[in-house]
């Protein structure tokens, strides 16, 4: 029978949660690295013990695991990010220049294909390749070299690449996110790459409708169809059925557009989830109850799927990489949360239970269905 | 012999226990030891200087003989008795959080 792999990053440290195709008994193996930051981890679509991990703190900077054995055992790899040439200047939050700087790891995004290669999303933002399993890394420089380079300013969390889209049809396509520059695209491996914002409104640059500059929480696809993406943007969730060329919002009728997750079901194109937070002020659900919304529209018409969760005095936050779903049948949905608890569904976010509870805060949170 | 001590985190990382003893060729400087310790533990590099500049990370101090070296140039000797071996050299996590 297939099981599932759930993958924990936490403040504290990495958690991994195995259960067979039931879902419904888990074991728990962790503290993975404790003490340190995980900002993520993730397995190789090719081969599943194949692991990579973001380890870092602020004392000793960033360190990056690999397991070949599913996380039961781990090497440590390269951890040297070197920004290509002379790095220049980005925009700081005053407005002034401010040289790039190597802070960490947000996300590891292996390849599909090849379980040696695998890219990293770093602040402050660029974009790393390694082809030799993570032991060297080289900068795709093109990205942080565009034009727009200079104007890119940090997002409260930083000037974070945390989004990284390998195109399935079209091994040549890329897509990054980036807080507070927004999408890019490119269409030739990573080589040159070009701003697509257009469409999106942020009342919170000088130019609402500017080419970079747009905070984008997070971007998703379902596979079978990449040129359709989704978007939660800091306010406002969008759409773009045009490889990002265009965007509209689709935030319908959520009880509030601001969130950091979207995620698409694995069997249904059209339908979606986002975990509403009150604000960008009040980084928590609004009322004190946790609920997921589900589209199954493609977006506009949310219903809101509480069966399980907690709906009163619940002040938890669920951040951009910690939602996920696995492909098997019906298909599981997953998040976890400040608060340290991994939540699971395993009929499409019909109902609802903790897995685990009372972790470190929950950074990210990742699912590998396996054979 | 060169005595120096770990913090817990790079203890863990390197596999090692909190104190490790590293022969140090020519003259004993912070920079000259912090080279032997990441040749022989290759996991420490970029831990506790940066990768690049070789800048002291922030929060991560150097003390001996009860006195802080954290701000000593690197090429400095280290005092004697660490390179005696009579007295650690010790690397620091800063006080931090709350």
């Amino acid at each position: 029978m297939s099981g599932v792999r759930v993958l924990v990053g936490t403040r504290k440290g990495a958690f991994i949660l195995e259960s067979d195709g039931q879902r419904q008994r888990w074991d728990v193996s962790g503290p993975h690295f404790g003490g340190w930051e995980i900002y993520h981890l993730k397995g190789s679509p090719v081969d599943p013990n194949r692991l990579y991990a973001s380890q870092s703190s602020s004392w000793f900077g960033q360190v990056l695991p690999r397991s070949s054995d599913g996380g039961k055992t781990w090497e440590t790899v390269g951890n040297k990010f070197e920004y290509d040439g002379t790095p220049g200047t980005h925009q700081w939050y005053d407005g002034t220049p401010h040289p790039w700087e190597f802070k960490r790891v947000w996300h590891l995004e292996p390849s599909l294909t090849d379980p040696d290669t695998v890219y990293a999303g770093v602040e402050d933002a660029a974009l790393f390749r390694s082809t030799d399993g993570g032991q060297t890394w080289q900068e795709l420089a093109g990205l942080r070299s565009h034009d727009s380079g200079p104007r890119w300013q940090p997002g409260a969390g930083g000037m974070c690449l945390h989004t990284i889209l390998l195109d399935p049809a079209d091994p040549q396509r890329i897509f990054i996110a980036i807080s507070a520059a927004g999408v890019f695209r490119s269409d030739d491996a990573g080589k040159t790459w070009r701003p697509i914002n257009r469409g999106l409104k942020s009342q919170y640059i000088p130019d609402p409708t500017a080419e970079v500059g747009h905070c984008v929480h997070r971007i998703a696809m379902h596979r079978s169809r990449p040129n359709v993406l989704f978007m939660q943007k800091h306010w406002d969730v969008m759409r773009s059925d045009d490889a990002g060329e265009s965007w509209h919002e689709i935030s319908g009728n959520l009880p509030t557009d601001f969130g950091f997750v979207i995620d698409v079901h694995a069997h249904e194109p059209d339908t979606l989830y986002v975990v509403p937070i009150k604000s960008d002020a009040e980084h928590y659900p609004p009322d004190g109850k946790l609920r997921v919304y589900r589209s199954r529209t493609g977006g506009n018409e949310w219903e809101p799927l509480t069966n399980g969760l907690p709906q009163q005095d619940c002040y938890v936050n669920v951040l951009r990489d910690a939602f996920a779903v696995d492909s098997l049948d019906a298909c599981g949905v997953y998040f976890g949360t400040t608060g340290g608890q991994v939540y699971a569904s395993a009929d499409s976010g019909d109902n609802w239970t903790a897995i685990v509870r009372d972790l470190p805060a929950v950074l990210s949170v990742e699912v590998q269905t396996l054979p | 012999m060169i005595r120096v001590i770990l913090p817990y985190q790079l203890q863990t990382l390197a596999h090692v226990h909190a104190e490790v003893q590293l022969d140090v060729d020519g003259l004993i400087t912070q920079g000259s030891v912090l080279d032997a310790l990441e040749a022989r533990y290759p996991v420490l590099e970029g831990t506790i200087r940066d990768h690049i500049t070789q800048q002291r990370r922030p929060m991560v101090r150097f003390f001996a003989c009860q006195e802080d070296l954290s701000h000593q140039p690197p090429d400095a000797p280290l005092p004697d008795m660490v390179a005696s071996g009579a007295e650690p050299f010790l690397i620091v996590t800063a006080i931090a959080g709350g």
